[in-house]
Protein backbone atom coordinates (compact mmCIF):
# COMPACT_ATOMS: atom_id res chain seq x y z
CA UNK A 1 0.00 0.00 0.00
CA UNK A 2 1.46 3.30 -0.88
CA UNK A 3 1.56 6.60 0.65
CA UNK A 4 -1.12 7.92 -1.47
CA UNK A 5 -4.23 5.12 -0.97
CA UNK A 6 -2.96 5.41 2.54
CA UNK A 7 -4.25 8.76 2.46
CA UNK A 8 -7.43 7.87 1.02
CA UNK A 9 -8.77 6.14 3.59
CA UNK A 10 -10.47 7.96 6.55
CA UNK A 11 -8.03 8.56 9.05
CA UNK A 12 -10.21 7.61 11.98
CA UNK A 13 -10.54 4.30 10.64
CA UNK A 14 -7.16 4.08 10.05
CA UNK A 15 -6.55 5.22 13.89
CA UNK A 16 -9.41 2.68 14.87
CA UNK A 17 -7.54 -0.07 12.55
CA UNK A 18 -4.02 0.41 14.38
CA UNK A 19 -5.65 0.87 17.91
CA UNK A 20 -7.76 -2.67 17.19
CA UNK A 21 -4.59 -4.54 16.40
CA UNK A 22 -2.58 -3.03 19.16
CA UNK A 23 -4.84 -3.62 21.86
CA UNK A 24 -5.01 -7.35 20.61
CA UNK A 25 -1.22 -7.42 21.04
CA UNK A 26 -1.63 -5.35 24.27
CA UNK A 27 -4.23 -8.49 25.36
CA UNK A 28 -2.25 -11.35 24.48
CA UNK A 29 0.33 -9.77 26.65
CA UNK A 30 -1.61 -9.08 29.42
CA UNK A 31 -2.78 -13.12 29.17
CA UNK A 32 1.22 -14.52 29.58
CA UNK A 33 2.09 -11.34 32.09
CA UNK A 34 -1.31 -12.01 34.56
CA UNK A 35 -0.79 -15.88 34.07
CA UNK A 36 2.73 -15.56 36.00
CA UNK A 37 2.17 -13.52 38.38
CA UNK A 38 -1.14 -15.22 39.33
CA UNK A 39 1.12 -18.64 39.63
CA UNK A 40 4.06 -16.38 41.15
CA UNK A 41 1.41 -14.56 43.57
CA UNK A 42 -0.19 -17.81 44.64
CA UNK A 43 2.78 -19.20 45.36
CA UNK A 44 4.34 -16.29 48.04
CA UNK A 45 0.82 -16.29 49.56
CA UNK A 46 1.74 -20.10 50.11
CA UNK A 47 4.92 -19.24 51.14
CA UNK A 48 6.19 -21.27 48.19
CA UNK A 49 8.24 -19.41 45.27
CA UNK A 50 5.82 -20.36 42.39
CA UNK A 51 7.49 -21.47 39.15
CA UNK A 52 11.11 -20.42 39.63
CA UNK A 53 13.14 -23.56 37.46
CA UNK A 54 11.43 -22.37 33.76
CA UNK A 55 13.70 -19.57 33.39
CA UNK A 56 15.25 -16.94 35.72
CA UNK A 57 12.23 -16.83 38.17
CA UNK A 58 10.37 -18.90 35.76
CA UNK A 59 9.96 -16.14 33.51
CA UNK A 60 9.49 -18.36 30.34
CA UNK A 61 7.08 -20.23 32.50
CA UNK A 62 4.19 -18.83 31.01
CA UNK A 63 5.70 -19.27 27.32
CA UNK A 64 6.10 -23.44 27.91
CA UNK A 65 1.88 -22.95 28.87
CA UNK A 66 1.16 -21.08 25.74
CA UNK A 67 2.90 -23.08 23.48
CA UNK A 68 1.71 -26.36 24.88
CA UNK A 69 -1.60 -25.20 24.89
CA UNK A 70 -1.57 -24.27 21.25
CA UNK A 71 -0.32 -28.21 20.88
CA UNK A 72 -2.51 -29.49 22.47
CA UNK A 73 -5.45 -31.70 20.80
CA UNK A 74 -8.58 -30.44 20.28
CA UNK A 75 -11.49 -32.47 21.38
CA UNK A 76 -15.14 -32.15 20.82
CA UNK A 77 -16.93 -34.05 23.26
CA UNK A 78 -19.58 -36.90 21.62
CA UNK A 79 -23.06 -35.11 21.36
CA UNK A 80 -22.13 -31.74 21.90
CA UNK A 81 -23.04 -28.87 19.28
CA UNK A 82 -20.02 -28.76 17.42
CA UNK A 83 -21.10 -24.57 16.20
CA UNK A 84 -22.42 -23.43 19.61
CA UNK A 85 -19.28 -25.28 21.18
CA UNK A 86 -16.45 -23.63 19.48
CA UNK A 87 -18.38 -20.59 19.01
CA UNK A 88 -18.46 -19.83 22.49
CA UNK A 89 -14.37 -19.26 23.38
CA UNK A 90 -14.68 -16.91 20.62
CA UNK A 91 -17.68 -15.24 21.75
CA UNK A 92 -15.99 -15.09 25.21
CA UNK A 93 -13.21 -13.43 23.48
CA UNK A 94 -14.11 -11.34 20.44
CA UNK A 95 -16.16 -8.17 22.47
CA UNK A 96 -12.42 -7.73 24.67
CA UNK A 97 -10.50 -5.80 22.30
CA UNK A 98 -14.21 -3.53 21.57
CA UNK A 99 -14.27 -3.14 25.47
CA UNK A 100 -10.49 -1.75 25.45
CA UNK A 101 -10.72 0.68 22.87
CA UNK A 102 -12.80 3.39 24.31
CA UNK A 103 -10.43 3.49 27.30
CA UNK A 104 -8.22 6.41 27.76
CA UNK A 105 -4.93 5.44 28.77
CA UNK A 106 -3.24 8.24 28.37
CA UNK A 107 -4.19 11.81 27.72
CA UNK A 108 -4.02 11.26 23.75
CA UNK A 109 -3.82 7.20 23.95
CA UNK A 110 -7.18 6.18 23.42
CA UNK A 111 -8.68 4.15 20.25
CA UNK A 112 -12.04 5.93 20.00
CA UNK A 113 -13.46 8.86 21.82
CA UNK A 114 -16.85 8.48 21.91
CA UNK A 115 -19.10 10.39 24.16
CA UNK A 116 -21.36 6.29 24.75
CA UNK A 117 -17.75 5.21 26.22
CA UNK A 118 -18.88 3.54 29.37
CA UNK A 119 -22.16 2.01 28.09
CA UNK A 120 -20.19 0.70 24.97
CA UNK A 121 -18.05 -1.01 27.72
CA UNK A 122 -21.07 -1.84 29.73
CA UNK A 123 -22.59 -3.45 27.19
CA UNK A 124 -19.84 -5.42 25.34
CA UNK A 125 -18.90 -6.77 28.92
CA UNK A 126 -22.33 -8.35 28.95
CA UNK A 127 -21.73 -10.89 25.98
CA UNK A 128 -19.34 -12.91 28.41
CA UNK A 129 -22.38 -14.20 29.75
CA UNK A 130 -23.82 -15.32 26.65
CA UNK A 131 -20.48 -17.05 26.07
CA UNK A 132 -20.08 -18.75 29.02
CA UNK A 133 -24.19 -19.85 28.51
CA UNK A 134 -23.72 -21.13 25.04
CA UNK A 135 -20.55 -23.57 26.50
CA UNK A 136 -22.70 -24.63 28.86
CA UNK A 137 -25.52 -25.59 26.45
CA UNK A 138 -23.34 -26.53 23.83
CA UNK A 139 -21.11 -28.95 25.79
CA UNK A 140 -23.75 -31.67 26.75
CA UNK A 141 -22.28 -32.05 30.01
CA UNK A 142 -24.58 -31.57 33.63
CA UNK A 143 -22.06 -29.86 35.00
CA UNK A 144 -21.15 -27.26 32.39
CA UNK A 145 -24.67 -26.43 32.47
CA UNK A 146 -25.00 -25.83 36.15
CA UNK A 147 -22.15 -23.87 35.54
CA UNK A 148 -23.79 -21.92 32.85
CA UNK A 149 -26.88 -21.78 34.75
CA UNK A 150 -24.52 -20.18 37.96
CA UNK A 151 -22.91 -17.97 35.66
CA UNK A 152 -26.01 -15.99 34.23
CA UNK A 153 -27.46 -15.84 37.38
CA UNK A 154 -24.65 -14.39 39.12
CA UNK A 155 -24.06 -11.99 36.05
CA UNK A 156 -27.52 -10.59 35.98
CA UNK A 157 -27.76 -10.24 39.62
CA UNK A 158 -24.12 -8.42 39.58
CA UNK A 159 -24.55 -6.20 36.71
CA UNK A 160 -27.47 -3.84 38.42
CA UNK A 161 -25.38 -2.34 41.38
CA UNK A 162 -22.29 -2.30 38.99
CA UNK A 163 -24.32 -0.28 36.76
CA UNK A 164 -26.06 1.67 39.56
CA UNK A 165 -22.21 2.56 41.36
CA UNK A 166 -21.00 3.95 37.56
CA UNK A 167 -24.37 5.97 37.16
CA UNK A 168 -23.00 7.69 40.45
CA UNK A 169 -20.05 8.94 38.76
CA UNK A 170 -21.82 9.52 35.45
CA UNK A 171 -24.19 12.00 37.22
CA UNK A 172 -21.31 13.92 39.11
CA UNK A 173 -19.84 14.20 36.05
CA UNK A 174 -22.66 14.95 33.76
CA UNK A 175 -20.62 12.68 30.82
CA UNK A 176 -20.95 9.20 29.96
CA UNK A 177 -17.53 9.54 27.98
CA UNK A 178 -14.55 8.00 30.08
CA UNK A 179 -11.73 10.29 28.80
CA UNK A 180 -13.66 13.64 30.16
CA UNK A 181 -14.82 11.58 33.10
CA UNK A 182 -11.17 10.67 33.99
CA UNK A 183 -10.47 14.05 32.90
CA UNK A 184 -12.41 15.91 35.14
CA UNK A 185 -10.25 14.94 38.29
CA UNK A 186 -7.22 16.03 39.88
CA UNK A 187 -3.85 14.99 40.20
CA UNK A 188 -3.98 14.30 43.88
CA UNK A 189 -5.86 11.35 45.38
CA UNK A 190 -8.05 13.34 47.20
CA UNK A 191 -8.62 14.68 44.15
CA UNK A 192 -10.31 11.78 42.82
CA UNK A 193 -13.45 10.49 42.21
CA UNK A 194 -12.40 7.83 44.92
CA UNK A 195 -12.81 10.35 47.86
CA UNK A 196 -16.20 11.94 47.27
CA UNK A 197 -17.47 8.34 45.73
CA UNK A 198 -16.02 5.34 48.17
CA UNK A 199 -19.14 3.78 48.95
CA UNK A 200 -19.64 3.71 44.77
CA UNK A 201 -15.82 2.46 43.88
CA UNK A 202 -16.45 -0.40 46.90
CA UNK A 203 -19.58 -1.44 45.19
CA UNK A 204 -18.01 -0.90 41.67
CA UNK A 205 -15.12 -3.14 42.77
CA UNK A 206 -17.04 -5.99 44.27
CA UNK A 207 -19.25 -6.28 41.54
CA UNK A 208 -16.85 -6.30 39.42
CA UNK A 209 -14.87 -9.38 40.52
CA UNK A 210 -17.90 -10.84 40.78
CA UNK A 211 -18.58 -9.90 37.42
CA UNK A 212 -15.38 -11.64 35.77
CA UNK A 213 -16.44 -15.01 37.90
CA UNK A 214 -13.43 -14.58 39.89
CA UNK A 215 -12.50 -15.90 43.00
CA UNK A 216 -14.14 -15.63 45.86
CA UNK A 217 -16.67 -15.27 43.34
CA UNK A 218 -15.87 -18.33 40.90
CA UNK A 219 -18.95 -19.92 41.34
CA UNK A 220 -19.45 -20.88 37.71
CA UNK A 221 -16.49 -23.17 37.74
CA UNK A 222 -16.31 -24.38 40.86
CA UNK A 223 -14.00 -27.15 40.92
CA UNK A 224 -15.01 -28.94 44.28
CA UNK A 225 -18.55 -29.23 43.00
CA UNK A 226 -18.66 -28.72 38.94
CA UNK A 227 -15.18 -30.28 37.88
CA UNK A 228 -14.74 -26.91 36.28
CA UNK A 229 -18.16 -25.78 35.49
CA UNK A 230 -18.20 -24.38 31.80
CA UNK A 231 -14.86 -24.76 31.25
CA UNK A 232 -15.32 -28.81 32.05
CA UNK A 233 -15.37 -29.99 28.26
CA UNK A 234 -12.16 -27.52 26.72
CA UNK A 235 -9.27 -28.71 25.82
CA UNK A 236 -6.17 -26.94 24.58
CA UNK A 237 -6.64 -23.41 23.26
CA UNK A 238 -10.75 -23.47 23.63
CA UNK A 239 -9.73 -23.44 27.24
CA UNK A 240 -6.61 -21.13 26.73
CA UNK A 241 -9.29 -18.30 25.31
CA UNK A 242 -11.43 -18.75 28.19
CA UNK A 243 -9.03 -17.81 30.40
CA UNK A 244 -6.90 -15.00 27.83
CA UNK A 245 -10.97 -13.67 28.38
CA UNK A 246 -10.89 -14.00 31.76
CA UNK A 247 -7.83 -11.87 32.15
CA UNK A 248 -8.87 -9.09 29.60
CA UNK A 249 -12.07 -8.56 32.09
CA UNK A 250 -9.64 -8.47 34.30
CA UNK A 251 -7.65 -5.64 33.39
CA UNK A 252 -10.73 -3.90 31.85
CA UNK A 253 -12.44 -3.75 35.11
CA UNK A 254 -9.49 -2.39 36.09
CA UNK A 255 -8.97 0.14 33.56
CA UNK A 256 -12.56 0.92 34.08
CA UNK A 257 -12.17 1.64 37.71
CA UNK A 258 -8.95 3.54 37.21
CA UNK A 259 -10.66 6.33 34.74
CA UNK A 260 -13.78 6.83 36.62
CA UNK A 261 -12.63 6.55 40.55
CA UNK A 262 -8.90 6.34 40.53
CA UNK A 263 -8.04 9.73 38.39
CA UNK A 264 -7.12 7.97 35.45
CA UNK A 265 -4.05 8.78 33.67
CA UNK A 266 -3.72 12.03 36.51
CA UNK A 267 -1.26 11.76 38.50
CA UNK A 268 1.43 13.52 41.02
CA UNK A 269 4.32 15.34 39.51
CA UNK A 270 3.87 13.46 36.07
CA UNK A 271 0.68 12.93 34.53
CA UNK A 272 0.64 10.25 31.75
CA UNK A 273 0.08 6.78 30.93
CA UNK A 274 2.26 4.93 33.32
CA UNK A 275 0.17 6.50 36.26
CA UNK A 276 -2.81 4.70 34.36
CA UNK A 277 -0.97 1.49 33.85
CA UNK A 278 0.20 1.43 37.65
CA UNK A 279 -3.05 2.14 39.17
CA UNK A 280 -4.78 -0.76 36.75
CA UNK A 281 -2.15 -3.15 37.25
CA UNK A 282 -2.01 -2.51 41.71
CA UNK A 283 -6.24 -2.90 41.46
CA UNK A 284 -5.55 -5.99 39.69
CA UNK A 285 -3.11 -7.29 41.91
CA UNK A 286 -5.56 -6.94 44.65
CA UNK A 287 -7.83 -9.20 42.83
CA UNK A 288 -5.41 -11.67 42.38
CA UNK A 289 -4.31 -11.58 46.30
CA UNK A 290 -8.14 -12.15 46.81
CA UNK A 291 -8.58 -15.13 45.19
CA UNK A 292 -5.38 -16.75 47.15
CA UNK A 293 -6.70 -14.77 50.46
CA UNK A 294 -10.84 -15.46 50.53
CA UNK A 295 -12.53 -18.93 50.61
CA UNK A 296 -15.24 -19.80 48.02
CA UNK A 297 -18.71 -18.09 48.59
CA UNK A 298 -21.77 -20.25 48.97
CA UNK A 299 -24.25 -19.34 45.80
CA UNK A 300 -26.83 -18.09 48.35
CA UNK A 301 -24.22 -15.93 50.00
CA UNK A 302 -22.97 -14.58 46.99
CA UNK A 303 -27.19 -13.96 45.92
CA UNK A 304 -27.73 -12.54 49.57
CA UNK A 305 -25.03 -10.56 49.20
CA UNK A 306 -26.14 -8.74 46.15
CA UNK A 307 -29.87 -8.08 46.62
CA UNK A 308 -29.82 -7.60 50.39
CA UNK A 309 -26.92 -5.32 50.41
CA UNK A 310 -25.30 -3.79 47.47
CA UNK A 311 -28.25 -3.55 45.44
CA UNK A 312 -30.09 -1.29 48.07
CA UNK A 313 -26.94 0.46 49.45
CA UNK A 314 -26.05 1.58 45.72
CA UNK A 315 -29.30 2.46 44.92
CA UNK A 316 -29.13 4.88 48.10
CA UNK A 317 -25.61 6.10 47.06
CA UNK A 318 -27.13 6.78 43.27
CA UNK A 319 -30.25 8.73 45.02
CA UNK A 320 -27.60 10.91 47.53
CA UNK A 321 -25.41 11.88 44.68
CA UNK A 322 -28.00 12.85 42.33
CA UNK A 323 -29.51 14.97 45.30
CA UNK A 324 -26.24 16.46 46.10
CA UNK A 325 -26.02 17.18 42.40
CA UNK A 326 -28.93 18.97 42.64
CA UNK A 327 -28.69 20.95 45.53
CA UNK A 328 -24.91 22.36 44.63
CA UNK A 329 -25.89 22.41 40.83
CA UNK B 1 -10.81 -51.44 19.94
CA UNK B 2 -14.66 -49.90 20.40
CA UNK B 3 -15.61 -53.15 21.63
CA UNK B 4 -13.09 -54.52 23.94
CA UNK B 5 -13.03 -54.61 27.19
CA UNK B 6 -11.46 -52.29 29.47
CA UNK B 7 -9.42 -54.77 31.52
CA UNK B 8 -7.83 -55.99 28.05
CA UNK B 9 -4.80 -54.10 27.08
CA UNK B 10 -4.49 -51.42 24.56
CA UNK B 11 -3.12 -52.48 21.21
CA UNK B 12 -3.42 -49.26 18.92
CA UNK B 13 -0.37 -47.59 18.36
CA UNK B 14 -0.14 -43.70 18.42
CA UNK B 15 -0.18 -42.86 14.63
CA UNK B 16 2.95 -40.46 12.97
CA UNK B 17 2.57 -36.95 13.21
CA UNK B 18 1.01 -35.88 9.40
CA UNK B 19 3.49 -33.14 9.27
CA UNK B 20 7.00 -33.99 10.77
CA UNK B 21 9.23 -30.26 11.31
CA UNK B 22 12.81 -31.45 13.82
CA UNK B 23 12.46 -27.59 14.57
CA UNK B 24 8.62 -26.78 16.00
CA UNK B 25 9.00 -30.66 17.62
CA UNK B 26 11.19 -29.85 19.52
CA UNK B 27 9.73 -26.31 20.80
CA UNK B 28 6.75 -28.03 21.16
CA UNK B 29 8.29 -31.15 23.10
CA UNK B 30 9.93 -28.42 25.36
CA UNK B 31 7.12 -26.46 26.24
CA UNK B 32 5.08 -29.60 26.90
CA UNK B 33 7.78 -31.11 29.14
CA UNK B 34 8.46 -28.12 31.12
CA UNK B 35 4.02 -27.17 31.37
CA UNK B 36 2.95 -30.86 32.57
CA UNK B 37 -0.59 -30.23 34.54
CA UNK B 38 -1.66 -32.83 36.68
CA UNK B 39 -5.33 -34.52 36.73
CA UNK B 40 -6.82 -34.17 40.15
CA UNK B 41 -6.85 -38.06 40.94
CA UNK B 42 -5.98 -39.54 43.71
CA UNK B 43 -7.01 -43.27 44.26
CA UNK B 44 -5.70 -44.36 47.68
CA UNK B 45 -3.05 -43.21 50.15
CA UNK B 46 -0.45 -42.42 47.52
CA UNK B 47 -2.67 -39.56 46.87
CA UNK B 48 -1.29 -37.84 50.35
CA UNK B 49 2.52 -37.65 49.12
CA UNK B 50 0.90 -36.51 45.72
CA UNK B 51 -0.65 -33.64 47.82
CA UNK B 52 2.37 -32.95 50.00
CA UNK B 53 4.51 -32.69 47.02
CA UNK B 54 2.49 -29.44 45.91
CA UNK B 55 2.64 -27.97 49.27
CA UNK B 56 5.52 -25.30 50.11
CA UNK B 57 8.14 -27.61 51.91
CA UNK B 58 8.74 -29.93 48.47
CA UNK B 59 6.58 -27.27 45.94
CA UNK B 60 5.70 -28.73 42.16
CA UNK B 61 5.19 -25.47 41.18
CA UNK B 62 8.83 -24.41 40.71
CA UNK B 63 8.82 -26.87 37.60
CA UNK B 64 5.46 -25.55 36.51
CA UNK B 65 3.71 -28.61 37.45
CA UNK B 66 1.47 -27.67 39.95
CA UNK B 67 -1.77 -26.79 38.07
CA UNK B 68 -4.04 -29.58 38.76
CA UNK B 69 -6.90 -29.36 36.72
CA UNK B 70 -10.06 -30.98 37.91
CA UNK B 71 -11.21 -31.95 33.98
CA UNK B 72 -9.45 -34.57 32.63
CA UNK B 73 -10.02 -32.43 29.21
CA UNK B 74 -7.39 -29.86 30.74
CA UNK B 75 -5.08 -32.24 32.10
CA UNK B 76 -1.61 -33.35 30.03
CA UNK B 77 -0.34 -35.90 32.89
CA UNK B 78 -2.74 -38.53 35.19
CA UNK B 79 -0.92 -39.72 38.27
CA UNK B 80 -2.17 -42.97 39.01
CA UNK B 81 -1.41 -42.43 42.88
CA UNK B 82 -2.90 -45.98 44.61
CA UNK B 83 -4.36 -48.90 44.02
CA UNK B 84 -6.58 -49.75 41.35
CA UNK B 85 -9.47 -51.68 41.97
CA UNK B 86 -11.22 -53.75 39.08
CA UNK B 87 -14.40 -51.47 40.16
CA UNK B 88 -12.00 -48.32 39.37
CA UNK B 89 -10.49 -49.59 36.17
CA UNK B 90 -13.15 -48.46 33.89
CA UNK B 91 -13.59 -45.40 35.19
CA UNK B 92 -9.45 -44.96 35.01
CA UNK B 93 -9.48 -45.92 31.37
CA UNK B 94 -12.40 -43.66 30.28
CA UNK B 95 -10.86 -40.87 31.95
CA UNK B 96 -7.63 -41.33 30.40
CA UNK B 97 -9.40 -41.49 27.12
CA UNK B 98 -11.11 -37.83 28.09
CA UNK B 99 -7.64 -36.84 27.91
CA UNK B 100 -6.80 -35.11 24.76
CA UNK B 101 -3.17 -36.08 23.18
CA UNK B 102 -0.26 -35.81 24.00
CA UNK B 103 -1.45 -37.39 27.43
CA UNK B 104 1.08 -38.92 29.29
CA UNK B 105 0.55 -41.96 32.79
CA UNK B 106 2.65 -41.87 35.53
CA UNK B 107 2.19 -45.14 37.97
CA UNK B 108 2.61 -44.11 41.77
CA UNK B 109 3.52 -46.58 44.14
CA UNK B 110 3.73 -50.48 44.35
CA UNK B 111 -0.26 -50.85 43.56
CA UNK B 112 -0.14 -49.00 40.55
CA UNK B 113 2.84 -50.69 39.48
CA UNK B 114 2.16 -53.96 40.37
CA UNK B 115 -0.45 -54.69 42.70
CA UNK B 116 1.85 -54.26 45.69
CA UNK B 117 0.75 -55.90 48.53
CA UNK B 118 -2.53 -57.04 47.36
CA UNK B 119 -0.78 -59.35 44.72
CA UNK B 120 -1.33 -62.80 45.98
CA UNK B 121 -2.87 -65.96 45.20
CA UNK B 122 -6.24 -66.29 44.56
CA UNK B 123 -7.27 -62.26 44.79
CA UNK B 124 -9.76 -60.63 42.82
CA UNK B 125 -10.35 -57.14 43.60
CA UNK B 126 -7.25 -55.49 42.72
CA UNK B 127 -5.63 -54.80 39.00
CA UNK B 128 -2.24 -55.82 39.15
CA UNK B 129 -0.92 -53.35 37.33
CA UNK B 130 -2.13 -50.47 35.90
CA UNK B 131 -0.03 -50.97 32.96
CA UNK B 132 -2.33 -53.44 31.91
CA UNK B 133 -5.22 -50.83 31.39
CA UNK B 134 -3.55 -47.67 30.20
CA UNK B 135 0.12 -47.27 28.95
CA UNK B 136 2.38 -45.89 31.28
CA UNK B 137 5.39 -43.95 31.03
CA UNK B 138 7.14 -43.56 34.27
CA UNK B 139 6.67 -45.56 37.05
CA UNK B 140 7.85 -44.33 40.59
CA UNK B 141 8.24 -47.44 43.26
CA UNK B 142 7.83 -47.34 46.82
CA UNK B 143 4.88 -47.88 49.36
CA UNK B 144 4.39 -44.77 49.39
CA UNK B 145 6.76 -42.85 47.47
CA UNK B 146 8.14 -39.87 48.94
CA UNK B 147 7.52 -36.48 47.61
CA UNK B 148 10.60 -35.92 46.28
CA UNK B 149 10.41 -39.55 44.65
CA UNK B 150 7.26 -37.89 42.75
CA UNK B 151 9.44 -35.21 41.76
CA UNK B 152 11.93 -37.35 40.57
CA UNK B 153 9.27 -39.20 38.44
CA UNK B 154 8.33 -35.86 37.31
CA UNK B 155 11.98 -35.14 35.99
CA UNK B 156 12.35 -38.38 34.44
CA UNK B 157 9.14 -37.44 32.19
CA UNK B 158 10.49 -34.71 31.52
CA UNK B 159 13.82 -36.16 29.92
CA UNK B 160 11.83 -38.30 28.13
CA UNK B 161 9.47 -35.81 26.31
CA UNK B 162 12.84 -32.77 25.44
CA UNK B 163 15.63 -35.66 25.63
CA UNK B 164 17.43 -34.45 28.11
CA UNK B 165 17.37 -33.43 31.63
CA UNK B 166 17.67 -29.80 32.89
CA UNK B 167 17.86 -30.32 36.47
CA UNK B 168 20.76 -31.52 38.69
CA UNK B 169 21.05 -35.56 40.00
CA UNK B 170 20.76 -35.10 43.96
CA UNK B 171 23.79 -36.92 45.35
CA UNK B 172 23.73 -40.14 47.23
CA UNK B 173 23.33 -39.75 50.90
CA UNK B 174 25.28 -42.85 52.89
CA UNK B 175 23.14 -44.25 55.85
Amino acid sequence: MNGSSLAAVAPELLRLGVGLLALVGFIAANGMLLLYVERKVAGHVQRRPGPFEVGPHGLLQAFADAGKLVGKQLATPAGADGLLFWAAPLMAFMPVPLMFIAIPFGENLFGLQTNLGLVLILSFAGFNVLALCLAGWGSNNKWSLLGAARAVSQAVAYEIPLLLSVLAVALMCGSLDLRQLAGSQGGWPWQWNVAVQPLAFFIYFVCAVAETNRAPFDLAEAESELTAGVHTEYSGMGNGIFFLAEYANMIVVGCVATALFLGGSQGPFAPGPWWFLAKMYLLVTLVIFMRWTYPRVRFDQLLNLNWRWLMPLALVNLLATALAVKLAG
Amino acid sequence: MAQAHPLTPRTDQVLPPRLDFALPQQVFDLCRAMSLWPMTFGLACCAIEMMAVTMPRFDLSRFGAEVFRPSPRQSDLMIVAGTVTRKMAPALVTLYEQMPAPKFVLAMGNCAISGGPFKYEGQYGVVEGVDSLVPVDVYVPGCPPRPEALMEGLFQLQAKLAGKRFWPVPELVEG
